[in-house]
């Protein structure tokens, strides 16, 4: 028997189909999760093609993108964008009519798609999860293929409940020794974006392994997997361990007594053999990565908390040089000056990369006692209404309350900027979200990525640092 | 969806200061205000929206699809990593809806590569030095393109031909303008089969429908 990859045997345990001659495979679908605005199209596909939805049960569907985060229990009605309305309107017409399940805005369990389905136990190892959504990478962290799809694919696997794919190249990122105190899994995720790129993980799914991995709690783990699409993978897989099953233990969804020993069983085999063939094998100090922070208009573009902002004749190519000019022109940053003590405006704590309860507890931790400083709007949104409720019961709100910060709804909120919160042009933001790109939290806005713990201490200091 | 087989026309190059631009993401091709639409058609206005337009509101008439020259091309030559970020099919239909089926590019990012595929657009990988080349051509007197995927060729206006890769899957559906729900129905006894298999193998995942 030829050793494996986890991807491998995942991919291969999904394969409906294969075509030899053009590598085109078709693939078996566990859970696809849904929300508002990749799935209109969809819907409307299937229904001028006459078709049904073919296993609605595999299907959840929740309302995050573009919701608002206050006066939820207003329901649709609070929903002034009448395009925002419409698009919350249809799914949840969509839904009823092909009987799935849907967590709408202002139910206790519904949330940020990614949130919403870990925690519900519907995320398991070893299942092949898609959503019209990047960050669908997420899921990996329990050891199961979780990716993006395009809205037309979204209405070939309601119809079909299978994708066409092709297998994808193996890339490890093995990641030796401890983490630092104080560094987190997004300092993590954006050490590797800024050493390989955003194009470096193209064509692959990552698999992360090594000590500082398994050290790592779920939530940190599902960050990681999050940002696996800013590095251009398709998927971010984690190999399913002690830490995964404590995680999943009693989750409404996850099996019961005796169906779960069965399920163990197979979980246990989930995970690259020894002698697993790679296509390309990273491999990071644990010890070398430092508190990190975005400067620029691109995941990439990250440096060390202590570092200074690169400037464009830094670079040796001309088209790196541009970019880097007009990310500087665009960030209102100097090449040269160091990054800490940059002051910001906005504050956001939130999105599918750092909403769940372990990131706020880390944020309160450094707000308790403390004010937001003068000048600066900080909000808070956590992941899912379970994660409020949850943070609400450790008393977390209180503490962001008291400190001048907004204790809001969940939902996806600034990390796109589809709703009502978004910043206005020029203003700075110290954001826990996942893309920096120009205007995405707000035409002209300028997004600092970072951890929970460093979006806190800028928004009690008023500067990065 | 469409068929593609051949195209040919002007070509508008994506570039800033001489270069073509890199790592166009999926908020520059198409920002998030445009995506509450629950169409898929009418989205040209949102297509390359902050790029196209001045802080004023007014179209930037440096913006190369402002140009009379290029308002109408079909084809788009761009810097790598081509679409990267949000898995937004509205990226594709947007290009879809001004009119562009073919965009050339050294790299593109994996899930806007695939979208492209399901709505009749070619995607094209040249190397970035014949994509510097193309675009130094596009705005020459003779400034005529073809593309043609039958061949798997791009002729440039100098008359240069640049062969290009592409799967022979993809290459086939983009041919026939294949509806791949339809194709794939029609194997629902091999899913079937798999449900079957999956029932035994992993009983903890049944769920009554
Ligand atoms: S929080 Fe941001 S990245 Fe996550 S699902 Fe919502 S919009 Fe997508």
């Amino acid at each position: 028997m030829t050793a494996k990859t986890l991807y491998d045997k995942i991919w291969e345990s999904h394969l409906v189909g294969e075509d030899a001659e053009t590598g085109e495979a078709l693939i078996y679908i566990d859970l696809h999760l849904i929300h508002e605005v990749t799935t209109p199209q969809a819907f409307a596909g299937l229904r001028q093609a006459g078709r049904s939805v073919r296993r609605p049960e595999l299907t959840l569907a929740v309302a995050d993108h573009n919701t608002p985060t206050e006066n939820q229990a207003a329901g649709l009605r609070g929903v002034h964008d009448p395009q925002a309305r419409t698009q919350l309107e249809t799914l949840a017409r969509n839904v009823a009519e092909h009987g799935i399940e849907f967590f709408p805005m202002g139910h206790a369990n519904n949330g940020i798609v990614h949130v919403v389905g870990p925690e519900q136990g519907r995320t398991q190892p070893g299942l092949t999860i898609v959503c019209g959504d990047s960050h669908t990478s997420t899921h990996g962290a329990f050891g199961a293929l979780a990716h993006g799809i395009g809205t037309s694919e979204v209405e070939h696997v309601l119809a079909t409940q299978t994708l066409r794919a092709r297998k994808m190249k193996n890339m490890a990122v093995d990641v030796h020794g401890e983490l630092a105190d104080g560094v987190t899994a997004k300092d993590l995720a954006l050490h590797l974006i800024a050493r390989i790129g955003t194009a470096g993980g193209t064509g692959h799914v990552i698999e992360y392994r090594g000590e500082a991995i398994r050290a790592l709690s779920m939530e940190a783990r599902m960050t990681l997997c999050n940002l696996s699409i800013e590095a251009g993978a398709r998927a971010g897989l984690i190999a399913p361990d002690e830490t995964t099953f404590e995680y999943m233990a009693g989750r409404p969804m996850a099996p019961k007594a005796g169906a779960w020993e069965t399920a163990m069983a197979y979980w246990q085999t989930l995970h690259s053999d020894a002698d697993a063939p790679w296509d390309e094998v990273i491999n990071i100090d644990a010890a070398e990565v430092e508190p990190t922070v975005t400067w620029g208009t691109s995941p990439e573009q990250a440096i060390a908390l202590s570092g200074r902002v690169p400037r464009p004749e830094d670079y040796p190519e001309p088209s790196k040089q541009n970019a880097v000019a007009r990310a500087l022109d665009y960030m209102g940053l100097e090449g040269g000056a160091p990054i800490a003590g940059t002051p910001v405006q906005r504050v956001f704590i939130g999105s599918c990369t750092n909403s769940r309860i372990e990131d706020l507890r880390a944020a309160a931790d450094i707000v308790r006692g403390r004010q937001v400083a003068e000048g600066v709007r900080a909000m808070v949104v956590p992941g899912s209404g379970l994660v409020r409720a949850q943070a609400e019961a450790e008393g977390l709100d209180v503490i962001f309350r008291e400190a001048g910060f907004e204790w809001r709804q969940p939902g996806c909120s600034m990390c796109l900027g589809m709703n009502p919160d978004i910043l206005a042009p020029g203003e700075r933001c110290a954001s826990t979200s996942n893309r920096n790109f120009e205007g995405r939290q707000g035409r002209g806005g300028r997004t600092h990525l970072m951890s929970p713990q460093l979006a806190a201490r800028a928004a009690v200091n008023g500067v990065i640092g | 969806m469409k068929a593609f087989r051949q195209l040919t026309g002007t070509a508008a190059p994506l570039r800033e200061k001489g270069q073509l631009m890199a790592n166009i993401d999926t908020d520059m091709i198409i920002p998030k205000q445009f995506l509450k639409t629950v169409e898929r058609t009418g989205l040209s206005k949102g297509l390359f929206h902050e790029l196209k337009t001045l802080p004023d509101g007014s179209p930037d008439p440096d913006f190369v699809l402002n140009q009379p020259a290029f308002e109408k091309s079909g084809i788009l030559i761009a810097g790598d990593n081509f679409g990267c970020g949000s898995s937004r099919e509205h990226a594709p239909w947007a290009l879809l809806d001004q009119g562009i089926s073919c965009v050339i590019a050294p790299s593109f990012a994996d899930i806007f590569y695939n979208n492209c595929l399901k709505n009749g657009i070619l995607p094209v990988v040249l190397p970035a030095e014949v994509c510097d080349a193309l675009a130094d051509q596009a705005g020459g007197g003779n400034h005529v393109f073809t593309v043609d995927l039958e061949a798997q060729v791009v002729t440039a206006p100098d008359g240069g031909v640049h062969p290009f890769e592409i799967g022979s899957g993809a290459r086939q559906n983009l041919l026939e303008g294949l509806d791949e729900i339809g194709a794939t129905l029609r194997a629902s006894d091999q899913i079937e089969e798999f449900e079957a298999r999956r029932r035994l193998a992993m009983p903890w995942l049944a769920r009554e429908a």
